[in-house]
């Protein structure tokens, strides 16, 4: 399945659909990481608000992209995260602990752009 | 409107989907608010992966529950894999065998309302689960 | 001896009919009378007082519907399609005030209205009357069950939505200043109330593009273990939409019971009092209270 990936500056923003399989999100995980390398970016969203379900899997791999990406010297922000999603993850115990997250896409580029401001 | 038996079965990640997809299908027919929906379809998405990582493939069944005066939906995941040599080590939270999130067993009897497992090493596992409306 | 078999199988000469054809004589029968049985039964429904709440023409109105799903029930035994229509009949009798006595008592009228006017058709084959009510007595016994089960299942449903919504507005979310939102929790909290207020919070999380959420517990008096742990996922879920969760008014005793289920209380974000987190929160959002610039 093609996630769409968009490029605005040095920001990359992914939107993931809603029935991803766990072979689409390993390729996602690759693909994201090529794409940050290639195009030099120092920051990834990754947009989740077509995801009716985050299960344990989704939130393994959202840490690791995170994980991979910051490895690259990039952030990666997590966003749009559905309030009743949201809800069934913790209490799956599912934190997305140490990855970080915003509202949606306009929050997420605010959250960036004051990180950027503050680090350069 | 009669809500009938839907079996799924579970042989690849895909399927993980499909089992989830029409669980929310399902609770959604039978009247459950999309909240509650979600909390299914996420059990079911966790129930299903346990399939796949522990015993290979399996079934995820999927049907109206009828009790005293309510209404709800049952789950039920079976499997011919391993089986689980302690349960009562998997349900304490925070029990991990592969990996950081281990069975989750314990987070889907948070999402659900009643939950039963049976298992026995070398005769694959039974979970079953409920959930009732609200 | 003349042989059953060369006679013409008329339904009213054959001995032994089957139930379900006794079912459709008994049906026809119930239905080419319907006009005088269904009036018999609203007689009998005003003679024992009961859907006092209702005028005689809305009684009439509802009767006729009733009469002529009772007897299509006979018909079909779809059971599951009466208990649709109780719940449905329900919902448009509940709010006028209509109870559950009153509901079963109409039913059993209506069947004892049907069951004597079978009596005076039969009356003269008592054999042919028995196996009639062999019939029909299964399925209207049924029938009343069916429609009680469906009308308290309406009712019970009614009354949950009621107290869902006094608890609602009991809790209310309040939107102090932009992006600020603060939850103020009073009196006690049992599990469904807190992951009623988790939702809720949520839900307003997302609608008023919250950054940080105050929860005041100052009014709680004491917490279990199951809504301490609620609190937790509250915290969680609202980082996961970009929310920060300030928690005030701690008591003592509470922190205790949070310590005991394994919260760091130090990765928490925890202030004195309401005011206080407030103030906390204001900073957090960048609302500076700028002192003035010494003049050059």
């Amino acid at each position: 399945m093609e996630v769409p990936i968009l490029k605005q500056g040095a920001v990359l923003i992914a939107t993931f659909q809603a029935a991803l399989s766990d072979a689409d999100l390993n390729q996602l995980r690759m693909g994201l990481v090529q794409q940050v390398v290639k195009f030099r970016s120092r920051a990834v969203i990754v947009d989740v608000t077509a995801m009716d379900v985050m299960d344990s899997f989704a939130s393994r791999t959202l840490r690791e992209i995170a994980l991979m990406i910051r490895l690259r010297g990039a952030e990666t922000v997590i966003v749009g995260i559905h309030p009743e999603v949201a809800f069934a993850m913790v209490q799956l115990g599912l934190t997305l602990e140490g990855v970080a997250t915003a509202l949606d896409l306009e929050e997420g580029l605010a959250y960036l752009n004051e990180k950027f401001k503050t680090t350069n | 409107m009669s809500v009938g038996e839907i079996l799924v079965a579970i042989n690849s990640d895909q399927d993980i989907v499909l089992a989830r997809q029409k669980g929310r299908v399902m609770a959604t027919e039978l009247g459950f608010s999309t909240g509650d929906a979600t909390l299914i379809a996420t059990a079911i998405s966790e129930l299903a992966r346990n399939i796949i990582s522990y015993a290979r493939k399996g079934q995820i069944t999927l049907r109206m529950a009828n009790g005293m005066n309510r209404q709800g939906i049952s789950v039920i995941a079976t499997d011919n894999g391993p089986g689980i040599p302690d349960i009562r080590q998997a349900l304490r939270d925070g029990f991990s065998t592969s990996g950081s999130l281990g069975l989750g067993l314990p987070g889907v009897r948070r999402l659900m309302d009643e939950f039963e497992i049976t298992s026995q090493p070398g005769r694959g596992t039974i979970v079953a689960v409920k959930k009732w409306k609200q | 001896m003349a042989k059953r078999d060369s006679m013409p199988t008329s339904i009213e000469t054959k001995r032994n009919e089957e139930p379900s054809e006794l079912l459709r004589e008994l049906v026809a029968h119930l239905r080419q009378n319907r006009t005088q049985l269904r009036e018999e039964w609203v007689v009998r429904i005003t003679e024992t007082r009961l859907l006092t709440a209702m005028t005689k023409e809305e009684i009439f109105a509802e009767a006729t519907s009733v009469y002529d799903s009772y007897v299509e029930a006979l018909e079909t035994e779809a059971f599951e399609a009466l208990q649709a229509y109780a719940r449905n009949l329900s919902e448009r009798i509940i709010p006028r005030g209509v109870e559950t006595h009153e509901v079963v008592g109409i039913v059993l009228l209506l069947r004892d209205v049907l069951a004597r006017s079978l009596f005076a058709k039969y009356q003269n084959d008592f054999k042919k009357l028995n196996r009639i009510l062999d019939a029909y007595e299964p399925a209207a016994n049924r029938i009343a069950n069916t429609v009680a089960v469906g009308f308290v299942q309406e009712r019970e449903r009614v009354i949950r939505q009621q107290q869902e919504a006094i608890r609602e507005l009991s809790t209310p979310v309040l939107q102090v200043r932009e992006r600020l939102l603060i939850l103020p929790i009073i009196g006690v909290i049992d599990p469904q109330r807190a992951r009623q207020l988790t939702e809720q919070l949520l839900r307003g999380i997302r609608t008023n593009r919250a950054k940080v959420v105050v929860i005041d517990i100052t009014g709680v008096a004491a917490m279990d273990v199951t809504v301490a742990n609620h609190l937790v996922q509250t915290v969680e879920a609202s980082r996961l939409l970009g929310a920060t969760v300030i928690v005030t008014g701690l008591s003592p005793e509470i922190a205790q019971t949070l310590v005991t289920i394994g919260v760091d209380l130090g990765k928490m974000n925890t202030v004195g009092d309401l005011q206080g987190g407030i103030e906390q929160a204001e900073r957090l959002l960048g609302y500076k209270v700028e002192t003035l610039a010494e003049p050059r």
